[in-house]
């Protein structure tokens, strides 16, 4: 066939050098003609990067599941935003009994680490069955096998929770202790923002002194490094899998009670679905695989959904840019699988997992 | 080989005689007949979203085609009523699928559906072709009876509604923001739903006619969690009113984040009948207090009746419909049976004949039909083909303390059109 053989010229890299420059000139133009135009103040674009930075916090929590799985075993469970999904319906019920009886406005975060750790535990229970059922009598089929099941398993699971718990909309009662704002420098933070990016970065690191500072976090590094060797070094390998997706589970479901708090509706049966599709977005963007490019790309993702519609599409001048958010966030997948395909911290892979 | 041609040939030979008993029958009908034999049930069918985020809508339709049925004992004419069910998924593939699946049936003799309008312009083509007629109890998108094909009209002949026309729904709201409200300028947000885009293009329309100024047209996607971006950009824009004719629970993220949105904590907010429905304040909270919905006024003894026969039933497992369709899928249901009650002709053997072009007349001539949604009058108006709710039956409603703590439903009226025409 016929082909480009020049070392000075290839037709690929024109396109995507010219890609490049396309890219920047939009975001450059964009940005340039929102900024000159005024209409959004200074403290509206710190309020916006709030909002996008908690919302990130919950994109990272469920990332890191992602993450998580694929660093041990290569594969994507896409049936993860449904654990998200079961850990937060499951908990609005303990919520609304909470709520009833007074306990979550009297004892706030009493109540709400009593939810992480029902929602956690509930999630917990759905990924570890998840992989004993779905995906561990598929260990070592073709990847795409285990890819399919995922999807499969992850309709079984909507389905599931909507004959539990029909399919109406619920919603998590509000926290007053929770609500208001922040004066920082003139400019109002609401609480719940802050309360949102605080609960996530303290799981983040309890993740972090898990994996990198306890014997089962070396147990489950050893076995992602090598799963022949780690077994020869006396590790069970099935008891890791299973641990890494029980992990995975209870910061899904901690994620599900903390985006209760910080976006009290729309809990039914399909909510675990974009949340997911995003989250596996940020995993890819931080580097799959790699658990501080998990936490990274979610928080990144979040702010560039939040202000890249404002900022470059509403100054290019396209109509309804807030109804592209979404094409921004597959935009920057699209773009970091051209131009980074590793993601932003994924220098430390190794060929085999890339 | 050749046994199988032998097969075959006796098998066309049978099919191609059965195929003229029926047409030597007693039918006389234009468009074909169903014939239900002595002992065989009527059946009729619905297409509604049963599975998907849009779920709960098709759930209480379900429950109101239960009810209605339920209310004539499960029989009609002496015999059995069937209802076939069928998943559109609130998509237009999912109703062309749908539509397939029944119009292959030749027992069915009409259709309660779809959910969405999205899912209407799916199934009508196939649903008119077949013969038969559908009527939904929630497509509210105008250009489902917009008979025009040039101005956008996707009407087909068989499609009825006893949802109202957003014509009236939208016009109602524009009217209540600039002389009740006294709104100068709104902003409208839809979700990309035809529906919803419909909805806010016909309120803007006539509020910009009644010299009142649009700020800002923007949509939010179906999905979205996070709406501080569009609220911003509407804060910049400064109306006095936002109009958000979308679906819960995007309505619901919008209005509980707009408290928190500087520029838009004392803006006055309005939804539509997308998020008409019993949890929309207690699931918003305080910030729902004072929210305007336009929706279906559904009220009196009778519906009440609907409700605690609703209770006692629990259609779907729940103790109160899950949404705002389920009275008009009750009387879109009504309206069916009762057609096939006025068409039906008994045979000497018993067979039921009933004819298709019949029942659509019968349905066309419904008049000041006594509904739990009020007086119903099928129309045949350019715009208006085959719209039975005449928009009468819309009021304005505002949230207060009681919706958001003890879930009262439905909330207070503030305006109806008895009040529209007078001011």
């Amino acid at each position: 066939m016929f082909k480009w053989k020049t070392d000075e010229f290839s037709w690929v890299d024109f396109t995507i050098d010219v890609l490049r420059i396309l890219i920047v000139l939009a975001v450059v133009i964009g940005a340039w003609n929102t900024l000159s135009s005024g209409r959004i103040t200074l403290a509206q674009w710190v309020n916006l990067f709030a909002a996008g930075l908690s919302q990130g916090s919950i994109y990272a929590l469920i990332a890191l599941g992602y993450t998580l799985v694929y660093g041990i075993l290569l594969m994507i469970n896409f049936a993860h935003g449904e654990v998200f999904m079961a850990g937060a319906f499951s908990t609005v019920f303990l919520a609304e009994a909470f709520n009833r009886t007074g306990f979550l406005n009297e004892q706030p975060l009493l109540a709400i680490l009593l939810m992480i750790m029902f929602a956690g535990l509930v999630s917990m229970t759905v990924a570890i069955l998840l992989e004993r059922v779905a995906y561990r009598p598929l260990r070592g089929s073709p990847r795409l096998v285990p890819l399919i099941t995922a999807i499969g398993a992850s309709f079984f699971l909507q389905y599931t929770f909507r004959g539990l718990y029909g399919s109406a909309f619920k919603a998590y009662p509000q926290v007053k202790i929770l609500q208001g704002a922040i004066s920082i420098g003139g400019i109002n933070i609401p609480i719940v923002q802050i309360f949102v990016f605080c609960s996530a970065l303290v799981l983040m690191f309890g993740l972090y002194w898990l994996v990198e500072r306890t014997r089962v976090g070396k147990a489950m590094r050893a076995v992602s490094e090598n799963k022949e060797v780690a077994s020869l070094m006396g590790i069970d390998i099935d008891w890791v899998i299973m641990f890494t997706f029980g992990v995975g589970g209870f910061l899904a479901g901690s994620a599900g009670v903390i985006n209760g708090v910080f976006r009290p509706q729309g809990v039914n049966f399909f909510m675990g679905f974009i949340p997911g599709i995003k989250a596996f977005t940020a995993a890819v963007l931080g580097g799959i695989g790699n658990i501080p490019g998990a936490m990274l790309g979610g928080l990144f993702l979040g702010v560039i959904e939040a202000i890249g519609p404002n900022l470059v599409l509403a100054g290019l001048g396209i109509p309804g840019a807030n109804q592209l958010k979404d094409v921004i966030a597959f935009t920057m997948l699209v773009l970091v699988l051209i131009f980074r395909p590793q993601g932003i911290l994924g220098e430390r892979l190794s060929e085999k997992k890339a | 080989m050749k046994r199988l041609f032998l097969v075959l040939t006796v098998l066309t030979m049978t099919l191609g005689l059965g195929g003229t008993a029926i047409a030597d029958s007693h039918c006389m009908d234009e468009l074909g007949c169903v014939e239900v034999g002595p002992d065989d049930p009527i059946v009729i069918a619905s297409i509604l979203a049963m599975s998907g985020p849009a779920s709960f809508y098709g759930a209480d339709s379900l429950g109101g085609i239960e009810l209605a049925i339920l209310g004539r004992d499960g029989m009609l004419l002496g015999r059995d009523i069937e209802l076939v069910e069928e998943d559109s998924y609130c998509a237009a593939e999912g109703g062309q699928a749908a539509a397939q699946r029944v119009a292959a049936d030749e027992s069915i003799v009409g259709v309660i559906g779809t959910t969405c309008s999205g899912a209407a312009q799916g199934a009508m083509p196939i649903i008119s072709e077949a013969g038969m007629l559908m009527i939904s109890s929630s497509n509210t998108s105008p250009s489902l009876t917009n008979d025009d094909a040039d101005a956008g009209g996707t009407y087909y002949p068989g499609y009825f509604r006893t949802a109202h026309n957003d014509l009236f729904q939208g016009a109602m709201g524009a009217k209540f923001a600039v002389e009740v409200v006294q709104a100068g300028k709104v902003a409208t947000i839809h979700d990309g739903d035809p529906y919803t885009e419909g909805l806010a293009v016909v309120m803007a329309n006539e509020f910009a006619g009644l010299n009142g100024e649009v700020v800002f047209q923007g949509a939010v996607s179906k999905g979205d969690t996070d709406m501080s971006a569009i609220l911003t950009e509407i804060a910049a824009s400064g109306p006095d009113l936002v109009y958000l004719p979308v679906f819960t629970p995007e309505s619901e993220f919008l209005v509980s984040q707009a408290a928190n949105t500087p520029g838009l904590e004392n803006v006055k907010m309005m939804t539509a009948d997308g998020s008409f429905n019993a949890d929309f304040a207690p699931n918003i909270g305080a910030a729902a207090v004072g929210v305007l919905m336009t929706g279906p006024h559904v009220s009196g003894d009778a519906y009440q009746e609907f409700l605690a026969l609703w209770a006692e039933e629990q259609p779907g497992g729940t103790d109160t419909p899950p949404s705002g369709f389920h009275a008009h899928a009750y009387d879109g249901t009504n309206l069916l049976l009762d057609a096939v009650e006025a068409v039906a002709e008994e045979m000497d053997d018993g067979t039921l004949v009933i004819g298709r072009q019949a029942m659509r007349d019968a349905m066309a001539a419904v008049e000041d039909y006594e509904g739990l949604t009020g007086t119903l009058t099928c129309q045949e108006a350019p715009l208006f083909m085959g719209d039975c709710a005449t928009g009468t039956a819309l009021a304005v409603f505002e949230l207060g303390e009681d919706q958001v703590n003890e879930s009262a439903w439905p909330p207070p009226i503030v305006w109806d059109l008895s009040m529209a025409m007078g001011g």
